[in-house]
């Protein structure tokens, strides 16, 4: 059920306007983020948490390659294949830079191998968990 | 080539997992380490628990 509120108190809340602006380094921390795992959180000043999302990231992506593990390619096929193309381009310039190398493109089928893809996966999906985050530090949502 | 076994591969996920939940889910220095140790504890306790149930369900 909605609140009551008086025409007086609704436009002082206009009026007031959001209670979080979006400001430029909203836009630029996370986008900065997606692209260098922890880059959002170093930008905005953070830079124990950035530096710790960085090893993080790039650790998982790593021990993910050296696992043999898949990267995908952008596709429009089965969608566990459209959902393992988005957790992988999460890793941002790591994404970019193993296509660029031509990494993860062993077809191995072992179990190494396909935790290797669960690892490329998750270090990009966690990337955007970090990107989400510089967000809300820009925003002032999160000290 | 890196090899690890299922539960090496499994710890080694949650500690980095760990790390970026109780950084990104949590405010204080102090909530987020202990916010991660929950969740590697969480994560590790978890492979345990279905190690057994695997192991129970295969007898």
């Amino acid at each position: 059920m909605a609140k009551p509120t008086t025409d007086k108190a609704k436009n002082a809340a206009a009026a007031s306007g959001p209670e979080y602006p979006l400001t430029r380094m909203a836009v630029v921390a996370p986008l900065v983020g997606w692209l260098i795992p922890g880059g959002g959180h170093i930008l905005l000043k953070r830079y124990g948490r950035g530096i710790l999302l960085l090893v993080s990231v790039v650790a998982m992506f790593l021990i993910g390659l050296g696992m043999q593990g898949r990267i995908y390619k952008p596709n429009g096929g089965d969608i566990l294949e459209i959902l393992g193309f988005v957790g992988d381009v999460g890793a941002g310039a790591l994404y970019f830079l193993a296509r660029i190398m031509d990494w993860g493109n062993a077809m191995a089928a072992n179990a190494s191998a396909d935790y290797g893809k669960t690892f490329l996966i998750v270090a990009g999906l966690l990337n955007f968990i970090a990107a989400a985050d510089a967000h809300h530090i820009a925003l002032g949502k999160k000290p | 080539m890196i090899s690890l076994s299922h539960f090496s591969a499994a710890v080694v996920f949650a500690l980095f997992a760990s790390v970026v939940f109780g950084i990104t889910q949590r405010n204080s220095a102090m909530e987020q380490v202990k916010y991660g140790l929950y969740c590697f504890a969480m994560f590790v306790g978890g492979v345990f628990v279905a190690g057994w149930v695997m192991a129970l369900i295969r007898r």
